[in-house]
C-alpha cells in the first residue's frame, strides 16, 4: 500500500485516461473502456466482459437463493414453525438449493474467475470459442429466466433433487419448468467447460508447459471434465422426468415396473460429480492464494495439481453413497463406501501440501489469506464429517439428518463461498485497477467464518440428535440449536453484503492498483490492471516455473 | 465455423493450424457430451432389460425389426457419403463435395420417413403408450416408453444433423466454403453426423435385436 499512498487521490476515475490507471501507453485501452454502449457489454466476445456479466448475474441469484434460505432460517425460530405454511416451507427449500446449486455454486468460480483468469493465465487473448462463451451466459440468463417465472408462478415443493415418483407422479408445483431451467442451464455449463479444455489444449503460450500452469488453470481443467461429462446425464435425467410428466412415458413409475432407485441412480451420476466442479474451482483458488500468502512456490506442485484430476475421476465413481438407505445392493454399498474413502487423499493431499507451503513462509494477513484460511479449517471439517457419512453403518443413523445438511454446507459454503470471495478480494485489483480497503476486507473475511460456524456447527449437533433435514415443525428441544443457526445465518447475511459496500466503493475511490498490487508471479499480474481488450501487445514466453519468487530473491 | 472464410486466424489464434486442432478438439469434446447424453438412455435401457429380461425380449420382438435394418443401411450409407464429400472436400473438389453431403442430407431425411412411418404403424397396431386405444401390458409399455424416448431423442439429433449438414451444402453453394483450406469446416460437421449414425448402430441391436 505505501507506493500506492504516495500517489494522489483521484476521486473521480471518469476524469482519468488509462495512464493513470495503469501507467501504459494510451493506445492500450482497457476493457473496461473498450466501448461504453450496453451493446459492447451484450454483445461482447471479450472473456473479461463475459466474467463480469456473470458476476453481476450470479450474484443477483446468489441473494434470490439466500432471501429463500433467510426465509427458512427465520421460519425455524420456533419449533411449530409460524411464518411458513407447510408448501411453502418445502417451496423455500428447493428454490434455494435449485438457485444455489445452479444459479450460483456451478458458474460460480469458473464462470466468473475462471473467464476473465484462465486466458490471462496461459497468455492466450482469449478462449478458444469466445462466442461460445458469450452464447453459454445468454443460455445461463434464459435458465435463470425459467426459475424467476417459477418464483412468480408458485415454486416447486420436490426439493432440489427432484426424486421421483414424488416429482414425476404427486408433485403439484412447476416440475417441468423447473427441470426444463435446469436442462437449459446444463448447456450453459457444457460449453464453458469445452471452452476450458481446449483453451487448456491449444492456447498455452510458447513456453507454458503442462508442468508450468498455475494451479488455478489444472483445478480448471478438471472442473471442464467434470462438466463436461457429468451434464449430459443430468439432461437425459429431466428429459425422462418431462417425458413421464407431459406425455406419459414413464420409465420410473413403479406401476409400470419401472424403478425410482432408476432415478436415483442417473440422478447422483450428475449431481455428486457436480459437487466437485463446485469445490475444485475453490481448491485452484485456495492454491493460487496460499502461495501469494506464503511468498513461496506451492510444496509438491505436481501432486497439487494430480490431485485435481483424482478428485475429478475417482469423483465419478461414488455417486452410489447417496443411496445407502435406499435399497441399494449391500455390495453395491461397500464398493461405493470405499471409493468415497478414497477421495479424502487427494483432498488430504491438498490441505497437507498447503499447510507445507504456508510453513516458515512470509505469511500476509490479507483479506484473501484469511479467506483461505478460512477455507482450510472449513474444508478440513466439511471433508471430515464426509467421511463420517460415507461409513455405512454410521449413515444409517445419519442419513437425512441435519448432519448431512451441516456437511455439504461446510463443503459448498464454507469452502466454495469463501474461496469465491477470497477470489474476489484477491484478483479485485486486476479486474477492475483499484485497490480496497484491507482493514474492511479483514473484517469480512472473519464476519463470514463466524457467522458460517455459527450456522452451521450447531446443525452437525441437530443432525446427531435425529432432527431430520427438510422439517419445519420440529422437537421443542431441537430449540436452542436452531435459535443459534438462525442467528448465525443473520451474521452471515451482513458478512455477504458488507464487500459490496466497501468493493463498489474502491470502484470510484480506490487506489490505482497497478499491474501487480500483490507483487506475485503469475502472468495475469504482468498486464495492466484492468487489462487491455486483447490482454497482451504479443504472446508471451514463459521461460520458467510457476510461483517462482524464490529467484525474486523472496523465501 | 463462420462461413466467410478468412485468411488470417480469427482472435484468439496465432495460426489457422491451431484454430483448426482447436476447432475439431472443440468437436470432439462435444460429441463426448453426446456420449454421455444418450449414456444415461443407454444405462437406463440396460437396467431395465436386466431387471425384465424376458417381458423386454417379448416386446422387443413386437417391433418392426426390418424397418430398423433398413433404418441402418440407410444410415450408414450416409456416413460413407459423408466420408466420401471430406476426402473430396481436401482434394478440393467443391462440386463432387456438395454433391456427396447433398446424397448424405436424402439419406437422412429418408431415414426420417422411414421411422415416421415406422411410428405410424405400430401406433395403428396399438403398440405406442401415446395411443389411448392401446390396451399394452405393463412391462410392454414401459418397454415402449424406453423405445419411444430413446429413438425420438435419436430423431431429434438426426434432424439437427440435417440442419447441419443443410448448412454445409449452402456454404459449398454459395462459395463461402473454399476448398481445400476449409475443409475442416466439412470434416468437424461431418464428424457430428458419423456420432449421430453410431448412436443409431448401438440403439439397433439394443432395442430391436433384444433376445
Amino acid at each position: 500500500m505505501s507506493e500506492a499512498d504516495a500517489r494522489p487521490r483521484r476521486p473521480n476515475p471518469d476524469d482519468m485516461d488509462d495512464r493513470g490507471l495503469s501507467e501504459t501507453p494510451i493506445e492500450r485501452v482497457s476493457y473496461l473502456r473498450a466501448g461504453h454502449t450496453l451493446r459492447s457489454w451484450l454483445l461482447t466476445t471479450d472473456h473479461k466482459r463475459i466474467a463480469l456479466l456473470y458476476l453481476i448475474s450470479i450474484t443477483f441469484f446468489f441473494f434470490v437463493g439466500g432471501s429463500a434460505a433467510a426465509l427458512m432460517r427465520i421460519d425455524l425460530l420456533t419449533p411449530e414453525g409460524d411464518v411458513l405454511s407447510n408448501e411453502g416451507y418445502n417451496r423455500a427449500f428447493t428454490l434455494h438449493g435449485v438457485i444455489m446449486v445452479w444459479f450460483f455454486l456451478i458458474p460460480s468460480i469458473p464462470a466468473t474467475f475462471g473467464n476473465f483468469l484462465l486466458p490471462l493465465m496461459i497468455g492466450a487473448r482469449d478462449l478458444a470459442f469466445p462466442r461460445l462463451n458469450l452464447l453459454s451466459w445468454y443460455i445461463y440468463m434464459l435458465g435463470g429466466l425459467f426459475t424467476l417465472l417459477i418464483l412468480i408462478t408458485g415454486g416447486v415443493d420436490t426439493g432440489w433433487t427432484f426424486y421421483t415418483p414424488l416429482s414425476s407422479m404427486f408433485a403439484n408445483g412447476k416440475v417441468v419448468l423447473a427441470a426444463t431451467a435446469v436442462f437449459i442451464v446444463g448447456f450453459s455449463s457444457i460449453l464453458t467447460g469445452l471452452n476450458f479444455i481446449v483453451s487448456v489444449h491449444k492456447l498455452r503460450c510458447p513456453g507454458m508447459g503442462w508442468g508450468r500452469l498455475p494451479l488455478f488453470v489444472w483445478s480448471m481443467y478438471a472442473t471442464a471434465i467434470v462438466l463436461v461429462l457429468a451434464t449430459p446425464v443430468l439432461s437425459t435425467t429431466l428429459v425422462l422426468i418431462a417425458a413421464e410428466r407431459l406425455f406419459g412415458l414413464g420409465v420410473f413409475d413403479p406401476e409400470l415396473g419401472g424403478d425410482p432407485l432408476l432415478y436415483q441412480h442417473l440422478f447422483w451420476f450428475y449431481s455428486h460429480p457436480a459437487v466437485y466442479i463446485m469445490v475444485l474451482p475453490a481448491l485452484g483458488v485456495v492454491s493460487e492464494l496460499v502461495a501469494s500468502a506464503a511468498r513461496k512456490t506451492v510444496f509438491g506442485y505436481r501432486f497439487v495439481a494430480g490431485s485435481s484430476l483424482a478428485i475429478a475421476a475417482i469423483g465419478f465413481l461414488v455417486w452410489g453413497h447417496h443411496m445407502f438407505v435406499a435399497g441399494q445392493s449391500m455390495y453395491a454399498s461397500a464398493v461405493f463406501s470405499f471409493l468415497s474413502l478414497a477421495v479424502a487423499v487427494p483432498s488430504g493431499i491438498k490441505v497437507y501440501n498447503w499447510t507445507a507451503t504456508l510453513y516458515k513462509g512470509q505469511v500476509s494477513l490479507d483479506p484473501q489469506c484469511l479467506f483461505a484460511m478460512g477455507f482450510i479449517g472449513l474444508f478440513v471439517v466439511g471433508g471430515m464429517t464426509g467421511l463420517i457419512l460415507a461409513m455405512l453403518a454410521i449413515d444409517v443413523h445419519l442419513h437425512d439428518t441435519y448432519f448431512v445438511v451441516a456437511h455439504f454446507h461446510y463443503i459448498m459454503v464454507g469452502g466454495t463461498v469463501s474461496a469465491y470471495f477470497g477470489a474476489l478480494h484477491y484478483w479485485w485489483p486486476k479486474m477492475i485497477g483499484r485497490r480496497f480497503s484491507l482493514v474492511w476486507g479483514r473484517l469480512s473475511a472473519l464476519l463470514i467464518f463466524f457467522g458460517f460456524t455459527l450456522t452451521f456447527l450447531p446443525q452437525f449437533l441437530l443432525g446427531y440428535l435425529g432432527m431430520p433435514r427438510r422439517y419445519h415443525v420440529y422437537d421443542p428441544d431441537f430449540q436452542v440449536l436452531h435459535v443459534l443457526s438462525s442467528a448465525g445465518a443473520g451474521i452471515l447475511a451482513v458478512a455477504y453484503v458488507l464487500p459490496f459496500a466497501y468493493l463498489f466503493h474502491s470502484m470510484r475511490y480506490g487506489e490505482p492498483a497497478g499491474d501487480n498490487p500483490w507483487g506475485d508471479t503469475g502472468l495475469e499480474w504482468t498486464v495492466p490492471s484492468p487489462p487491455p481488450k486483447h490482454n497482451f501487445d504479443s504472446i508471451p514466453t514463459v521461460t520458467g516455473p510457476p510461483y517462482d519468487y524464490a529467484s525474486r530473491g523472496e523465501p | 465455423m463462420t462461413m466467410p472464410a478468412p485468411a488470417r486466424p480469427e482472435e484468439p489464434y496465432v495460426s489457422l493450424d491451431q484454430q483448426h486442432h482447436a476447432d475439431k478438439l472443440g468437436m470432439f469434446v462435444f460429441l463426448a457430451t453426446e456420449i454421455m447424453l444418450f449414456g444415461g438412455v443407454f444405462a437406463a435401457i440396460f437396467y431395465l432389460r436386466l431387471t425384465h429380461s424376458e417381458a423386454f425380449v417379448a416386446a422387443s420382438r413386437a417391433l418392426h425389426v426390418w424397418i430398423g435394418a433398413a433404418n441402418t443401411a440407410v444410415l450408414l450409407s450416409s456416413s460413407f457419403a459423408v466420408a466420401l464429400a471430406v476426402a473430396f472436400a481436401r482434394e478440393g473438389a467443391a462440386r463432387h463435395a456438395r454433391n456427396c453431403l447433398l446424397a448424405a442430407v436424402a439419406l437422412g431425411l429418408a431415414f426420417l420417413g422411414l421411422k415416421a412411418w415406422e411410428y405410424a404403424s405400430e401406433y395403428g397396431e396399438g403398440l405406442l403408450p401415446l395411443n389411448p386405444a392401446s390396451d399394452l401390458s405393463d412391462l410392454h409399455q414401459l418397454f415402449m416408453n424406453v423405445y419411444l424416448i430413446a429413438t425420438g431423442l435419436h430423431a431429434i439429433h438426426v434432424t439437427i444433423g440435417i440442419g447441419l449438414l443443410g448448412f454445409l451444402v449452402m456454404g459449398l453453394g454459395r462459395g463461402h466454403l473454399s476448398l481445400p483450406r476449409r475443409a475442416i469446416v466439412i470434416e468437424i460437421g461431418g464428424l457430428y453426423w458419423h456420432l449421430v449414425d453410431a448412436i443409431w448402430v448401438l440403439l439397433y441391436p439394443v432395442l430391436y435385436l433384444a433376445r
